[in-house]
């Protein structure tokens, strides 16, 4: 075992994590570990833009951007999260176009913005162009810009260090309200040699991403597994909100690869089996341009009415070919690329069947606007900070705006950059590792290793696909108390035999067998309380669309859910919405 | 790989077939039928669809036959760059590679790219690479006062270095060239890709320390000319004609 010691650790290497990274390193002494190279992050497979109220291209205002933030969230966003989102979105676009970021340009050199879905001006009067992109690969651009910015700045990366645990200095849980819970450090495994490595830490950020994982059909990267979520859960600290994960309206049929909305940015059309721009019928103000949870309802709807495209009539069709071939190979050169490569389809002549894939958990480790974790409703834990997809600070509330997501791990990677560093700076001493902090994570990895061999035992792929075809079957677009019970039912099967797995790797060194049984705890984990906060939630918002309850109930349910596992399983829990300006409103595109 | 359905696919419905991978693998620990660090090859047929990619059938086999098999991936779909191996004697991504377009009748042979130290299987030691794209200053370099506003552009500008900001440091080009492979000091086509990408942008002032570094023996003079990197790179980028543009820069003094 190795023993470290930094102001700031910094778990993660995607764009929230390389955006703090920025801010603290320039402050205190800060390592990032991260399981993946930095640039393999998930960050670059973003597409369509960064939302901000630039007005290169058109008027805006950032007020414009606060309330379709607001409404696009159906309500269940803090307002006041939003209108820092917001209105730092300017400078987080301009610094990063000061990093180097390659933005595409105006005739007259400023940066290009194009529309997308949910954004409008003049609170729903018609589509704006907010979205400031490169090409169809902002996300790409974001995170190389950050990561050469922090070759510049001499970053120190731990990479493939896989943090798998948390080191508080009192159980967040059984702590009195108001006592003081602080972090100590994180354990991690050095992925190309087994050994195990103890970062003793004044301050930690968790960026570790999303958990779209825990669904069969997702835009989402194999990595994708809800570590940082599933970690604070197990210490004892709270999810927020898990229940809402968007579906993305336009994945690649069958597969789930993401095409991005700015494809309908651009002018595309969703069309159904008859041909028929079904978009008209569902938001008839900005039609295809309707927020995501709006628009992969709609699609459902077809294809269960028997509108569906293909021979299963399983899908429905976005429609590019009226467009000029030059506009695509110059806007939307990756997204075309992937159909002909995925499909063989040619979206210069013909539609491109899609349907909705997993893409984007809205819930996660609850923070302030300062990027502090929560152990309950009011009480941080000092020096734990989160930010980007891990995070639930709540700027998406029920259903995030396509472009707010590259926004938010800019806006909020840097405020929990500079708020990391200045706690360390203002903590004399981090809190002494306790002198076991490694002993759970090699007893877990001993205990797993010790199956290699076993006969009989259940196989990590198996539960896997048994986990995750279950939440698509019955959490997805349209849910009931029925699909998720039975939802519910599965995965405590698949608890029970998960106890039972073994792996196949012996060895010590790159044993990506040994982690994809830890990542496979963590996704049962998280479909539990997925499920959980669904079965309860008996209203339909944003992405979470209940059968039998199809509508809004502010009365009830206009607050955030709190999730916290303990020895009884799933306990729930309510944290009010912060309003500000915006009373909630018939939500209608 | 022979097609098992016999009676003609139904319309939308992908006919599985039967295909044999062999790949090259190594385990510094050693395993039960290798020594520690032996070079060896592991064969395995697996039912599949022909529109697979190939990072579908090493899954089959890491899933279902033989889970000690280690490979990096992440996005499965070309953006991310974890998964570049050599296949049929070619660098390429597994995930963007579909087993329709290898050749059916024979075993896809899949290896580590090469000039990298081999660490376990298909995973490579990427650090050095990492370490010789660092060298050539990636990163936007300007002088004087940071303005108030973005930095303008204009689109004819943004559009000279448009194709190397697609790079997504793979490595395919780099251990796809010949001179890398034999020159341990070479940077190799991708830190010179990462290069134009600054030095063709107007925005940059740092473009001539670049070209020093590039100017140097280990820099750009090492390029042959093979094309190995311009065919290998998975995004479609012309590495070896942004390799020229850099040595025609040397050459005449301009950009």
């Amino acid at each position: 075992m190795a023993e470290h010691e930094f102001d700031v650790v910094i778990v993660g290497a995607g764009g929230a994590g390389m955006r703090a990274a920025l801010e603290s390193s320039q402050r205190a002494r800060t390592a990032v570990l991260t399981k993946l190279y930095p640039t393999r992050s998930h960050t670059g497979a973003a597409q369509g833009g960064m939302a901000a109220a630039l007005g290169n291209v058109e008027d805006d205002s950032v007020e414009w951007h606060v309330f379709d933030t607001v409404k696009g969230g159906d309500y269940l966003v803090d307002q006041d999260a939003a209108e820092i989102l917001c209105a730092e979105a300017v400078d987080a676009v301009l610094d990063l176009e000061k990093m180097g970021l390659p933005f595409n340009r105006t005739e007259d050199g400023h940066i290009d913005q194009r529309r997308f879905g949910g954004h409008t001006r003049s609170h729903g009067e018609a589509a704006v162009r907010r979205s400031c992109y490169s090409a169809d690969r902002t996300g790409h651009m974001i995170l190389q810009t950050l990561y050469q910015q922090c070759i510049k700045q001499e970053v120190e990366f731990f990479n493939e260090y896989y943090v798998l645990d948390l080191v508080l200095t009192e159980d967040p849980q059984a702590a009195a309200p108001g006592a003081e819970v602080a972090v100590a450090g994180v354990v991690a495994l050095e992925l190309s040699t087994g050994e195990i490595h103890t970062f003793r830490a004044k301050s930690v950020i968790f960026a570790t991403g999303g958990a779209g994982k825990v669904f069969k059909t997702t835009s989402n990267a194999h990595t994708l597994t809800g570590d940082g979520m599933a970690i604070a859960l197990r210490a004892g600290l709270p999810l927020e909100d898990m229940e809402f994960f968007q579906f993305h309206p336009t994945g690649l049929a069958g597969l789930g690869i993401l095409l991005s909305e700015a494809a309908r940015g651009e002018g595309a059309i969703l069309r159904n089996s008859e041909g028929e721009r079904f978009m008209e019928r569902y938001a008839p103000t900005i039609k295809d341009l309707a927020p995501r949870d709006v628009v992969a309802r709609a699609m459902a709807n077809e294809v269960r009415e028997g509108r569906g495209a293909g021979p299963n009539k399983d899908y429905v069709l976005l429609d590019l070919t009226h467009l000029e071939p030059a506009h695509i190979d110059e806007k939307l050169p990756d997204i075309t690329e992937f159909a002909r490569t995925y499909l063989g389809v040619e979206p210069y002549t013909e539609p491109v069947p899609v349907y909705p894939t997993a893409h984007y958990a809205m819930g996660g480790i609850p923070t302030n606007v300062q990027g502090e974790v929560l152990r309950n409703n009011t009480d941080v834990v000092k020096g734990l900070y989160a930010a980007g997809e891990v995070a639930c600070v709540s700027v998406h509330g029920a259903n995030r705006l396509g472009t707010n997501s590259l926004l938010d791990i800019n806006v909020f990677g840097r405020r929990a950059g500079i708020a990391a560093a200045d706690y360390a700076n203002a903590t004399a001493e981090a809190p002494e590792l306790p002198g076991d902090a490694s002993e759970a994570l090699a007893a877990r990895v001993g205990q797993l290793k010790a199956t290699v061999g076993t006969t009989g035992a259940e196989r990590i792929a198996e539960l896997r696909k048994a986990l995750q075809e279950t939440m698509d079957r019955n959490v997805q677009v349209f849910r009931t108390a029925e699909s998720l019970a039975e939802a519910t039912g599965v995965i405590e099967e698949i608890k029970g035999r998960y106890a039972n797995i073994a792996i196949h790797d012996r060895g010590s060194r790159f044993n990506t067998d040994l982690l994809e049984a830890i990542e496979l705890g963590f996704l049962i984990d998280l479909s539990e309380v997925v499920v959980a906060g669904a079965l309860a939630r008996e209203e339909s918002r944003g992405g979470h669309y209940r059968e039998d309850f199809p509508t809004r109930d502010d009365e009830k349910f206009m607050v955030h859910t709190m999730a916290y596992v303990g020895a009884d399983g799933v306990r729930l829990d309510h944290k009010p919405v912060v309003v500000t300006k915006y009373q909630p409103m018939e939500r209608k595109y | 790989m022979t097609a098992v359905a016999e009676t003609p696919a139904n319309a939308g419905t992908v006919p599985t077939i039967e295909v044999t991978l062999r790949i090259r693998r190594v385990d510094p620990e050693g395993t039960e039928d290798s020594k520690p660090g032996e070079e060896y090859w592991s064969q395995f047929t697996v039912t599949a669809h022909a529109t697979d990619r190939v990072l579908d059938a090493l899954h089959k086999i890491k899933w279902e036959r033989d889970g000690s098999l280690a490979f990096r991936r992440s996005c499965a779909h070309g953006v991310c760059g974890s998964d570049a191996m050599r296949i049929n004697g070619k660098n390429r991504l597994a995930c963007k590679t579909l087993l329709k377009d290898l050749n059916p009748a024979r075993p896809i042979t899949v290896e580590p790219i090469a000039g990298l130290p081999v660490e376990k299987d298909l995973i490579v030691d990427m650090e050095p690479f990492f370490a010789s794209y660092r060298e050539i200053m990636p990163f936007l370099m300007t002088s004087g006062p940071t303005p108030e506003r973005e930095r303008l552009q204009t689109p004819e500008q943004r559009a000279r270095f448009d194709d190397t900001t697609k790079c997504i440091m793979c490595a395919a080009c780099t251990t796809a060239c010949p001179v890398f492979w034999t020159d341990g000091q070479y940077f190799g086509p991708q830190a010179i890709v990462g290069a134009h990408r600054f030095i063709f942008d107007s925005r940059d002032e740092g473009q001539w320390d670049r070209l020093e570094i590039l100017n140097d023996k280990a820099g750009v003079w090492k390029c042959r000319t093979a094309f190995n990197c311009t065919e290998a790179c998975p995004r479609g980028i012309e590495v070896t004609k942004a390799i020229s543009e850099v040595k025609k820069a040397l050459t005449t003094g301009e950009i």
